[in-house]
């Protein structure tokens, strides 16, 4: 991209890959969580909803240190997934991600359950009826209906992803190249003395990007909508 | 081969408590006001309500048994179920709803997508999204994704009761022709007579969640409780006659009834074919004496062989005309001054513009 700087280009693609990430690896934890919620009455259901509401109420800084003690190189997670898988989250973009997928996750499922509760459960009887299985009926009925929900949460996640600052900084820290998002750019030219003009062009970039982002979704969301019959 | 069906279910203040058995094939009309536990009652049979105490079975295979444990859920009961407001997939065409039942039959087809789609008319109709389809379209399509599904019992939830009278009328000959070229029995719904009149050969009276009383439709039809849910005027004896042949003279159609016979406005029909003839009480005329000069075509004799209370100033007369039981509706007046006891015979009288026909 040619109007933009080495630096500027560098955190865009990094944010993007970042957000991309996170929503791919939230999405089918988000599904089966918003499934289990709406759908499921179990004991400790009160307590599973609390937990994925937290990032909403808890400062940024909180979960990514929660997240340094859970999955830092010496964390119970952390160290087991580098000695299992040789993954390394700390001081990386899949770091990041992961920061973000937890933070944006509330996000997901509220939209989620939302479009899920909207699915005629008449439906899914019918479809048994018919003999269709269990998983059968949620590939073939539930998913594609609740798909305006799926995409409007991936989309709502995106967003939230791209934006992430606090749990980001604190868990993975701010490394060009790795983990210095847009975000973090911008904090960084603000920090940085005479980096007032560079700060204000990634600004107008996050601006653009999320204008960009809202357009694509509405987009989206009526084309499913019209896929569904609606 | 018989359906046999028992079921109770406690959900707050109300109880089902239901009991029926079908010969098959069959069409078992369910019938009683609304609210009074039909559609729980179908429900349960299809396995998407768990009866606290139930048994199910179709021919020998028993498909519920509460107290051998024994519940094969929905998905491999092979029941089809058309529910009142058709339940089509939004995101699916005509066609792959169609499809979407036929891929998951557990047995092999004996109704393909062609059969079904001719004898439903649904050829036009293949590649619609479901939300450009009328009420009656929809509910065609729902009854032949149901019988793609192979199933060996039909339920049919009040497959009208959201249509206005002429869509009903669209979509009730289509019954009509599953009822009379597919055997698989069927359970039908419904609180219009009318339509039960059409379709069943077998009669299932509810009552506030009870199984009150069934049998065939003709021995049913003179049910008190019957009654009580139709209204008096409506009431009467349906009985299947079997056509004798057409009257040269007038056009009209011979049925023998008992041992007499009844002349009937109705189209062409073969020799041998049964037709179903509704002979309401209030449209019947009982004389003590053979009658003369009169317009009346039609003219059964028989045998009184009880008279009940109707309400508070007229009687039901039952007449034995040859194996064949008929009411009429007399003032209690009459009753007294014709004399009319058990065991007298009278000429039940009845005009050819009163007789309803339905083909069967």
């Amino acid at each position: 991209m040619m109007w933009l700087s080495a630096n500027e280009s560098e955190a865009l693609s990094l944010s993007l890959s970042v957000a991309s990430r996170s929503v791919l690896l939230s999405l089918p934890f988000a599904v089966l969580l918003a499934w289990v919620l709406t759908r499921r009455q179990f004991v400790g259901r009160t307590v599973l909803d609390a937990l994925v509401h937290l990032p909403l109420v808890l400062p940024p800084v909180v979960i990514g240190y929660l997240l340094l003690l859970l999955f830092g190189a010496r964390g119970p997670i952390g160290g087991w997934l580098e000695r299992v898988f040789g993954v390394e989250l700390i001081f990386t973009r899949n770091g990041a991600a992961l920061a973000t997928a937890v933070m944006s996750f509330p996000l997901m499922v509220r939209a989620m359950r939302i479009s899920l509760e909207n699915v005629d459960r008449g439906l899914e009887d019918a479809a048994r009826t018919l003999g269709a299985g269990p998983m059968d009926r949620f590939a073939t009925i539930t998913l594609p209906l609740m798909l305006p929900g799926v995409l409007a949460g991936a989309i709502t996640a995106f967003s939230a992803a791209l934006g992430e600052f606090g749990a980001v900084i604190t868990f993975v820290s701010n490394i060009p190249g790795e983990t210095r998002t847009l975000p973090l750019a911008l904090y960084t030219a603000l920090q940085t003395p005479g980096g007032d003009s560079a700060a204000a062009r990634l600004a107008l970039i996050s601006c653009v990007l999320g204008l960009g982002g809202l357009f694509l979704s509405e987009w989206f969301a009526r084309h499913v909508r019209r896929m569904l019959g609606r | 081969m018989m359906l046999q069906v028992a079921a109770i279910k406690h959900r707050g203040s109300f109880t089902l408590d239901a009991q029926f058995e079908l010969p098959t094939p069959g069409v078992v009309a369910l019938f009683g006001r609304s609210g009074c536990g039909k559609s729980t009652l179908v429900n349960v049979i299809a396995g998407l309500l768990k009866p606290d105490f139930g048994r199910l079975a179709l021919d020998e295979t028993v498909l519920l048994d509460t107290e051998r444990h024994i519940d094969v859920p929905p998905e491999r009961r092979r029941i089809g179920y058309v529910f009142q407001d058709a339940r089509l997939f939004p995101h699916l065409s005509v066609a792959k709803n169609l499809r979407y039942a036929q891929r998951r039959a557990k047995v092999p087809a004996f109704a393909g997508i062609d059969l079904v789609a001719d004898l439903l008319d649904l050829g036009t109709l293949m590649q619609r999204r479901t939300h450009q389809l009328s009420g009656g379209e929809r509910q065609r399509v729902a009854i032949g994704r149901a019988l793609l599904s192979q199933p060996s019992l039909l339920l049919l939830d009040e497959p009208l009761a959201s249509l206005d009278a002429a869509r009903r009328e669209e979509v009730l000959p289509y019954l009509e022709t599953l009822r009379d070229q597919l055997a698989i029995p069927m359970v039908y719904v419904s609180h219009h007579f009318e339509e039960v009149l059409r379709l069943a050969t077998h009669l299932v009276l509810m009552e506030s969640g009870k199984t009150i009383a069934q049998g065939n439709l003709g021995d049913m039809s003179l049910n008190p409780g019957l009654r009580a849910i139709i209204g008096a005027d409506a009431v009467g004896a349906i009985v299947d006659g079997t056509v004798l042949g057409l009257d040269p003279a007038s056009g009209l159609l011979r049925v023998q009834v008992g041992h007499g016979e009844l002349k009937v406005r109705f189209g062409k029909l073969a020799t041998g074919a049964k037709l179903r003839v509704q002979l309401l009480a209030r449209d019947l005329i009982v004389a003590t004496r053979a009658p003369q000069q009169l317009s009346v075509r039609n003219s059964l004799t028989g045998l009184v062989t009880a008279v009940m209370e109707d309400d508070g100033d007229s009687d039901l007369i039952a007449i034995d005309v040859g194996g064949t039981i008929i009411t009429a509706r007399v003032t209690k007046a009459a009753t007294r001054e014709l004399g009319l006891v058990s065991g007298l015979p009278v000429w039940a009288l009845v005009k050819t513009a009163s007789l309803r026909p339905y083909p069967i």
